[in-house]
């Protein structure tokens, strides 16, 4: 085999340059096979799926991968009633560290939390950069009893990394999180189930940052407290 | 096997698909969803009663019906949907689950494909489908209610079935994201006890639940029907209220809450 692979009679219409060309810049390996071979541009669909699947950044699944993986996720847990948790994360005063220390390091301490947040959880847990940020965690067959947990574990780990911004010089950066587990059994849509999540971290920011806040669990008791309203006879009676 | 079950996000619950549901047994659901069926019927709509109480059915009690073909036989492969698609007596249709189907009690993938493939099925067939959910608020009750584009929450001005109506607003609230619920308040013993109802309970959403939400959720009055000697007659009859008992007071006013779900 000649070291440039020429593209074969059949494959010769296509144009693959660019293609091999960003696979080469993203230092994927080329595919393997005959050069046009159906096995060879299989190979190269292949890679060019795993690297639009790709933050280019970080290398966590880009946000495109991670709708993709919350909808089979939404899906899948509505059919087989198993847990699964959300997690919304957003570092804490990002623009700070842009201001102070530059882009670049920026961009160290975005590659490092991702790495953090990739050490924190199991293989089969999606980690996903959502945007500048932001990240995201999809955790199937996570129950309710274990995402506090796995929550403070992604953040403390976080926490106690040291970033390196510049020669000589590390800083500490920290996360919010907010989850929120999917509705077991019920019909639900990807949408409705990041926005709850989303809220939690709302609150988590709202409440002081470095925080983890959980979306309580659907609750079905009554307290006391909203028994009394509920049969408050007057509707003009002081409410507090 | 059966054929495949499109995503979730796919196929957004019908507006046509109403399921009634309660929190409390007792309160009148199965009444309420056959003679609201037959009052639909009547002003020449195509309306289908689904018995979803897969554990505890009745519907075919309330209407003195002996089905030999139920759900059952459905999800068994033993008879088509078409087939199990019963007339009642008020003109509209029913799909019924058959009493004691225990096995059902429990939420299973299985169920879970074969109640959307059914009501999938069905629902382009008729104007309004109507889901007789059980009492509680069980997983299959709440999957049930997920396949609805519209939730019904029936209660009487007692406390117990407030608040266990109240505990399934803020279940449906927080699990299914739904922010607009009506309510049809059974048994009240004076005019305007509905609206009043329904304002409490909206106090109680507007003080406790409301305030975890991205958005707030609303209760909107379907209606109140009034305490009535005839209800309990007609049911111990076997038969529809509007069938033998027009001019009855909870008929006229099931006739008003009819009205409502037309426009």
């Amino acid at each position: 085999m000649e070291a440039t692979p020429l593209p074969t009679k059949q494959a010769a219409p296509l144009r693959l340059e660019q293609a091999l060309q960003l696979l080469a810049q993203a230092g994927h390996p080329p595919p393997t096979g005959e050069a046009g071979s159906t096995r060879w541009l299989q190979g190269l669909i292949d890679a060019l799926v795993d690297l639009s699947s790709r933050d280019a950044l970080t290398g966590l699944a880009n946000r495109r991968a991670f709708e993709l993986a919350l909808a089979r996720e939404t899906d899948r847990v509505a059919r087989s009633g198993e847990p699964a948790l959300l997690l919304m994360l957003d570092i804490d005063h990002f623009k700070r560290v842009n201001d102070t220390w530059g882009h670049a390091a920026g961009d160290q301490v975005i590659k490092g939390v991702a790495s953090a947040l990739l050490d924190s959880v199991r293989p089969m847990d999606v980690v996903a950069r959502t945007g500048g940020e932001e990240f995201a965690i999809l955790l199937p067959n996570c129950g309710s009893a274990f995402g506090q947990t796995v929550a403070e574990r992604v953040r403390r780990r976080v926490e106690r990394m040291p970033m390196q911004v510049a020669a000589q010089q590390q800083i500490g950066v920290t996360v919010s999180i907010g989850g929120a587990f999917a509705p077991q059994w019920v019909r639900s849509t990807p949408a409705l189930w990041q926005q709850r999540a989303d809220q939690q971290l709302y609150l988590a920011k709202a409440q002081g940052r470095n925080l983890v806040r959980l979306e309580p669990a659907a609750v079905s008791v009554v307290s006391n407290e909203e028994k009394r309203l509920l049969f408050e006879t007057s509707q003009f009676h002081d409410l507090e | 096997m059966t054929a495949p079950v499109p995503d979730s996000a796919a196929a957004p619950p019908s507006p046509k698909v109403l399921a009634i549901t309660s929190g409390k047994g007792g309160v009148g659901k199965t009444f309420v969803a056959a003679n609201l069926a037959a009052a639909l019927a009547r002003a020449g709509r195509r309306v289908l009663v689904l018995d979803a109480d897969l554990g505890l059915a009745n519907l075919d009690v309330v209407l003195n019906l002996f089905p030999k073909i139920t759900l059952h036989d459905v999800f068994t492969g033993r008879s088509t949907l078409a087939d199990a698609i019963l007339p009642a007596p008020g003109g509209f249709s029913v799909l019924l689950a058959g009493s004691g189907m225990v096995e059902y009690s429990r939420m299973t993938p299985e169920l879970r494909d074969q109640l959307q493939q059914v009501l999938q099925d069905v629902t382009p067939r008729f104007d309004h489908v109507l889901l007789d959910t059980g009492a509680g608020i069980s997983d299959v009750v709440l999957y049930t209610v997920s396949l609805a584009g519209e939730a019904l929450l029936v209660a009487t001005p007692e406390p117990t079935s407030l608040t266990d109506a109240y505990a399934t607003i803020k279940v449906l609230a927080s699990t299914q994201g739904r922010r607009r619920m009506q309510l049809l308040v059974n048994q009240v013993r004076r005019p305007g006890e509905g609206r009043a109802v329904r304002a409490q309970l909206q106090q109680v959403v507007d003080r406790f639940v409301n305030p975890q939400l991205d958005s707030p959720v609303h209760l909107d009055l379907l209606g109140e029907l009034p305490a009535d000697a005839a209800v309990r007659e007609a049911v111990q009859r076997r038969q529809l209220l509007l069938d033998t008992l027009p001019g009855a007071p909870a008929a006229v006013a099931m006739g008003a809450v009819a009205a409502k779900l037309l426009t």
